[in-house]
């Protein structure tokens, strides 16, 4: 194992090496670093992952095209539909398969609301590194409950949706559903004015976070950051714009930037980002047209998931999951089952630029630093 | 601003709905803890867990006809089929075996999306704890067999429409069985 770092004295003082994780409640789940500290300074810092290996590409590779839609729920567990969203995408356009209209609606609005409760589990526990210690998360996860029932009655389980099919959705959205949607979307905003007076304007935070972590446009460029993180930093890419993918081309919405690019701006910009998923949930409410919830020519393949062969070819999918570009690339050999597929995941990318917000911070914002780019495991590992 | 405002502003967002919880109803903001397992929130309908299979009649007469679609279509592959043999050797279509390895099971429901039978549906039970080792949430046909009335009443939407499908059909192959009446000879 490569996992030591040589110690050596810098400036005639001792570099201590600490061993951080993997068994660590505020890693986020299993993930290790290696921390050289000189006092309270950072001066090195290594992510070691691997711990939450699942070998999902090579399990998907020996699977028929359908049978991959549960597994990609197990990818980014705290939002499992912007996962199937990628990999349904993905899959149709390997297919050249249409998605009918209201599907397209029961997709934005089920994405959306997966975005809402992984933008608000993650400022949850983020603010619970800083020492804010369960009230806020508490609050988040409040609010989060609401949506997750919905979940619930609609895909029939809180996490692990299994929504997606290809060509459409499993499930149409009832007129209570869609009340219930309304509903939530109407009252959110009270919650968020509320979060926001919790914390926002709170000293302690603000000199907690502020000038903390900096990244850079030009390093988040380079190191292939995206999502939120690489838009805290001032650059305008939002994947929803740029590809304006499925049907987002036709919301009015905005991308919200940082200006530093330090860790509050990376809290204030998923608060923001909420808000404007809310904006495109209102107009996906009152857009949404009757009819058809999957394509005719995907029908038989519920009942017959083996008989689904797309043409010989390749697909990179890609969409704006709420950690970042989350992108499927499938190889299809004209069998039923993939014959290479692989995941880009947003969470192992983002984590490379980890050492480089790190240096010359104290040991305890690489906690904070490590929260606000919103790593899970799930997806980092595979 | 005065520093410190923002934290006081905070510690009053916490007050407030400290003091709020107790009068306020559940969807509110108020208190919403469950007494589990005294008391349980009612699941979803479509809410799914694990499988089991459906018989109408006597619990030996389960829908399942062994063609082994959901065992070969399961992702985690915790489904295994045996065809039973009748007295002659032939298939008798229904299982002899059929076994679902309840720890494996990852609760997607493609089984019950599959089956052309209408005769496996995923569970409203969750609390299949067990210290007897992993082996026994390894269930037997036996196991999983639960009844039609079972089915209505945790779906009653769902079980409703798979019994009008089921009705229809089965007209229709009455319908098809009962020779037509015999045409008089002029």
């Amino acid at each position: 194992m490569p996992n030591i770092i040589e110690t050596k004295k810098l400036d005639g003082s001792d570099i201590l090496e600490i061993n951080f994780g993997p068994q660590h409640p505020s890693t986020h789940g299993v993930f290790r670093m290696i921390v050289q500290t000189e006092g309270e300074k950072i001066r090195g810092l290594r992510p070691i992952f691997g711990y939450l290996h699942r070998n999902h590409e090579q399990i998907a590779e020996n699977l028929p095209y359908a049978a991959i839609m549960p597994y990609t729920d197990r990818l980014d567990y705290v939002n499992a539909l912007a996962n199937n969203f990628g990999y349904a995408l993905t899959v149709e356009k390997l297919a050249s398969l249409e998605v009918p209209e209201r599907a397209e609606y029961l997709r934005v609005i089920m994405a959306e609301l997966a975005r809402i409760v992984n933008h608000i589990t993650v400022i949850g526990f983020m603010l619970n590194d800083l020492g804010a210690f369960f009230t806020p998360l508490l609050y988040a996860f409040r609010e989060r409950e609401r949506i997750l029932d919905l979940f619930e009655e609609v895909t029939g389980s809180r996490l692990m949706n299994n929504y997606f099919r290809f060509g459409g959705v499993k499930r149409d959205l009832t007129a209570l559903h869609l009340a219930t949607i309304h509903q939530i979307v109407a009252k959110f905003p009270a919650f968020l004015e509320e979060f926001e007076t919790l914390l926002s304007k709170n000293e302690i935070l603000c000199m907690r976070c502020q000038n903390v972590g900096v990244l850079s446009p030009e390093t988040a460029t380079n190191a292939g950051i995206t999502g939120p993180v690489l838009r805290a930093s001032g650059v305008n890419y939002d994947i929803r714009k740029v590809d304006g993918y499925s049907i987002y081309h036709r919301f009015d919405f905005k991308i919200p930037l940082g200006k530093k690019g330090d860790v509050y701006d990376r809290y204030y910009v998923r608060i923001l980002e909420i808000r404007e998923s809310l904006k495109i949930l209102e107009q996906a409410l009152a857009k949404i047209p009757q009819g058809e919830i999957l394509n005719k020519k995907t029908v038989p393949f519920i009942k017959m998931p083996r008989n689904f062969k797309p043409p010989v070819g390749e697909a990179y999918g890609r969409v704006e999951s709420p950690k970042g570009e989350l992108g499927f690339y499938v190889v299809s050999d004209g069998t039923p089952q993939p014959w290479r597929y692989h995941v880009r995941a947003p969470s192992l990318i983002n984590l490379t630029v980890l050492e480089e917000m790190c240096l010359g911070q104290k040991i305890a914002d690489a906690i904070i630093i490590l929260g606000s780019i919103d790593i899970v495991l799930g997806e980092t590992d595979r | 601003m005065i520093f410190g405002a923002g934290v006081f502003k905070g510690m009053m967002v916490t007050l407030k709905n400290f003091l709020t919880s107790y009068y306020r109803d559940r969807d509110n903001g108020g208190i919403f803890t469950v007494q589990y397992p005294e008391e349980r929130e009612k699941l979803a309908e479509n809410y799914r867990n694990l499988p089991f299979l459906v018989y109408d009649g006597a619990p030996d007469q389960i829908r399942c006809v062994a063609c082994g679609i959901c065992e070969r279509e399961c992702p985690p592959k915790c489904i295994h089929i045996e065809m039973a043999t009748d007295a002659a050797g032939k298939p008798a279509r229904k299982p002899a075996v059929f076994d679902i390895d309840y720890s494996l099971c990852m609760n997607c429901g493609i089984c019950e999306e599959v089956c052309p039978f209408d005769s496996i549906y995923m569970d409203h039970t969750f609390e299949i704890t067990s210290q007897a080792g992993p082996r026994s949430l390894i269930r037997g046909k036996e196991a999983l067999a639960r009844s039609n009335d079972y089915f209505r009443k945790i779906r009653p939407a769902m079980a409703a429409a798979v019994d009008q499908k089921r009705k229809t059909a089965e007209d229709k192959k009455k319908a098809a069985a009962t020779p037509p009446p015999p045409q008089e000879i002029k």
